[in-house]
């Protein structure tokens, strides 16, 4: 025995040599033995194929149905019930069974590293979660975010004591959507990672795991989301953005009222998410308006120039956000050791080095994907101004509402506002739940715009 | 009422305009996709064990509680060594299958006698955490019959792999789902 394992210890000892000469990982040091006595077979490696590709196709499956389900409910049905029961199921498939991967919001990441880099093959999953939803928005308005999206339907749930945000606070927020949607699409097309997918805030929630950084942001929306409705679909979600902007040419779309808004004003506060116009039908002094002109013109005059500044802008922090690439930063790294600025070797830079590639090969690459991260960061610095500056025009146009309505762009559908209204509970012959009473019912008659026109428009009080 | 309809009539005109663009736009980018994946196949995340530096992430980094990833064993590149610098400790106390001598964290690897001087060395799944430790020790020392997979049973294919973005050596990339698992063997890649 002591032989044997002195034997051995030599092999080491002369292994340990081999490997400070060459530096050689795995090579056939010792012959595999015949096994002559025993016979001893050898096992087999064992491999279990991934899941079946059905399974995926059981996942798009359940997502067009569970949008068209909660597309019902929240435009036909109008039944908050419904809603709320399809977004507990979408809580328990799409996020806890699973875990909040594929979903539509991290999947215009795969699409637009699709669209701009050909070796990338996009996920069947992936292309359908992107895309159906906006389709369905394009029809039926957000939709998704009512039932579909487990990252909505888990704020909505644990949304208690809603407070009401200042308009100017609501309006400055939602601007982060966009800001965070163009960073993303940057940073997927350039091959830089998925940033929705590294910081989203419910994804440890539904995995039950993560790392610290995730879990603090994660009970941070999960705490805020009790008093401010939805923090993440409205002032972060890049996908609500898409499907907002699709939400706004809609088809058929939320109605407040099932027939005839009466204007009596018991809708105003019932949106959690600020997504309620209020009506305003009053006649603007025709004779006060040239501030309002001028400063649209202003505006107007002011956009292009916004947007330039914004091209530039973006174009210089194309250059740092291209440090998070892998290859920019691993060149950076190595730019330095060779330069003497830092000593020692990263796990990464010593990879590198391993493979013995020239280090001019490295440089080279990663100026090309800083090249790609410039020309991006111009486009999406481009598009945030963009934004800003629709954001601004938008703000100083008026538009006159008869009626008071969801906002097409911000409504979720989540179907609140419905039991609000009084025409509601006529259509369902309800009071709060409990039948109306017959005399009642009977006598109930929608007021139809012919009668209603024979009302003074109500200017509402107290209000902006 | 006349100037009302008609402004109603614009914008519907407008919005069925715009959502028929819309449509056409999602349509062309998903027909693209769609025709650009015809030639290809899916794709599963896999590491490539000739560019694996045994670091360790593997196990820390993985967005499951126990890594997807786990130590494979190529028996037919195994020397079947008494001194597994794969299962034993540097400078062990003694060659036999005490704790103490064990480079195995978990305990997960099981050695076992076949004839003399041979033995055979088994990955004991369930209890493997990915670590590399015993990679690092066979591929330093001996043949580089063992080597990180990720296991596809327990991987969840992730839109983006949470290890593949912290390897040092860019070892972790999509492979085609026919392809799913390297194999080893002693003609080298295989």
């Amino acid at each position: 025995m002591r032989t044997v394992r002195g034997r051995w210890l030599q092999w080491g000892v002369f292994a340990v040599l081999c490997l400070a000469a060459f530096s050689v990982f795995g090579v056939q040091r010792f012959p595999p033995p015949e096994f002559t006595e025993t016979g001893h077979q050898l096992p087999s490696l064992i491999s279990i194929p991934p899941r079946s590709l059905l399974w995926q196709y059981f996942d798009v499956f359940v997502l067009l149905v569970v949008l068209s389900l909660s597309t019902w409910l929240a435009l036909k049905k109008r039944s908050r019930n419904g809603l709320v029961w399809t977004g507990i199921f979408s809580i328990l498939y799409f996020g806890f069974y699973r875990k909040g991967c594929i979903c539509a919001i991290g999947a215009i990441q795969n699409i637009a590293q699709g669209v701009f880099d050909p070796t990338y093959i996009v996920p069947f999953t992936a292309l359908v979660f992107g895309l159906v939803p906006i389709a369905f928005a394009l029809f039926f308005g957000r939709t998704f975010c009512a039932g579909a999206c487990p990252h909505g339907a888990l704020q909505d749930l644990l949304l208690i004591k809603p407070i009401n945000i200042p308009n100017w606070l609501e309006h400055g927020l939602r601007m982060l959507a966009y800001i965070y949607l163009g960073l993303a699409v940057v940073f997927a097309a350039t091959g830089g990672g998925y940033i929705i997918c590294q910081y989203d805030p419910f994804i440890p929630i539904f995995r039950l795991s993560g790392d610290t950084f995730m879990v603090i942001t994660g009970v941070i929306f999960l705490l805020v989301g009790m008093f401010v409705g939805r923090p993440y679909c409205r002032f972060f979600c890049p996908y609500g953005v898409l499907l907002g902007m699709g939400g706004s040419f809609s088809k058929w779309r939320v109605r407040i009222t099932p027939d005839t808004c009466t204007k009596c004003r018991l809708c105003e506060q019932s949106c959690p998410f600020n997504a309620i116009n209020k009506s305003s039908l009053a006649e603007v002094d025709a004779s006060n308006l040239g501030p309002d002109k001028r400063r649209l013109a202003w505006l107007l005059v002011l956009a292009p120039l916004l947007i330039a500044g914004g091209i530039y802008l973006g174009g210089h922090t194309g250059k740092t956000m291209a440090r998070k690439h892998a290859r920019v930063n691993l060149a950076e790294r190595i730019h330095f050791e060779e330069s003497g600025k830092v000593v020692g070797t990263t796990d990464a830079s010593a990879a590198y080095r391993g493979t013995g590639k020239p280090l001019d090969e490295l440089f080279a690459e990663a100026g090309k994907v800083r090249d790609r991260y410039v020309l991006a960061g111009r486009w999406a610095g481009g598009w945030i101004a963009l934004v800003i500056a629709g954001k601004l025009v938008s703000l100083a146009m008026r538009r006159r509402r008869p009626d008071y309505e969801a906002d097409q762009m911000r409504c979720v559908a989540c179907a609140r506002c419905y039991e609000y209204c009084p025409q509601e509970h006529l259509r369902r012959q309800t009071l709060y739940g409990i039948p109306m009473p017959l005399a009642m019912a009977e006598k109930a008659v929608a007021p139809t715009p012919a009668t209603l026109g024979k009302l003074e428009p109500v200017e509402p009080v107290g209000t902006k | 009422m006349a100037e009302g309809t008609t402004r109603i009539n614009r914008r519907e005109f407008l919005a069925n305009g715009v959502r028929g663009a819309a449509l056409v736009g999602l349509g062309a980018l998903g027909g693209g996709l769609v025709a650009s994946r015809a030639q290809a196949e899916d794709t599963v995340w896999q590491i490539d064990p000739y560019k694996c530096t045994m670091c360790g992430r593997c196990a820390t980094d993985c967005v499951l509680e126990l890594s997807a990833v786990k130590c494979v064993h190529a028996a037919d590149m195994c020397g079947y060594c008494n001194l597994c610098t794969g299962y034993f400790e540097p400078q062990p106390v003694g060659l036999n299958t005490g704790a103490e001598n064990q480079l195995c964290p978990t305990g997960a690897i099981e050695r076992k006698f076949i004839e003399d001087p041979y033995y055979e060395y088994k990955i004991i799944e369930p209890l493997c955490i990915g670590c590399a430790k015993c990679v690092k020790g066979c591929a330093m020392f001996g043949n580089g019959s063992l080597y990180l997979q990720i296991r596809h049973e327990r991987c969840v294919n992730c839109n983006e792999c949470t290890i593949a973005r912290v390897c040092p050596a860019d070892a972790i990339k999509r492979v085609p789902r026919s392809q799913a698992y390297v194999i080893k063997n002693q003609q080298g890649k295989g």
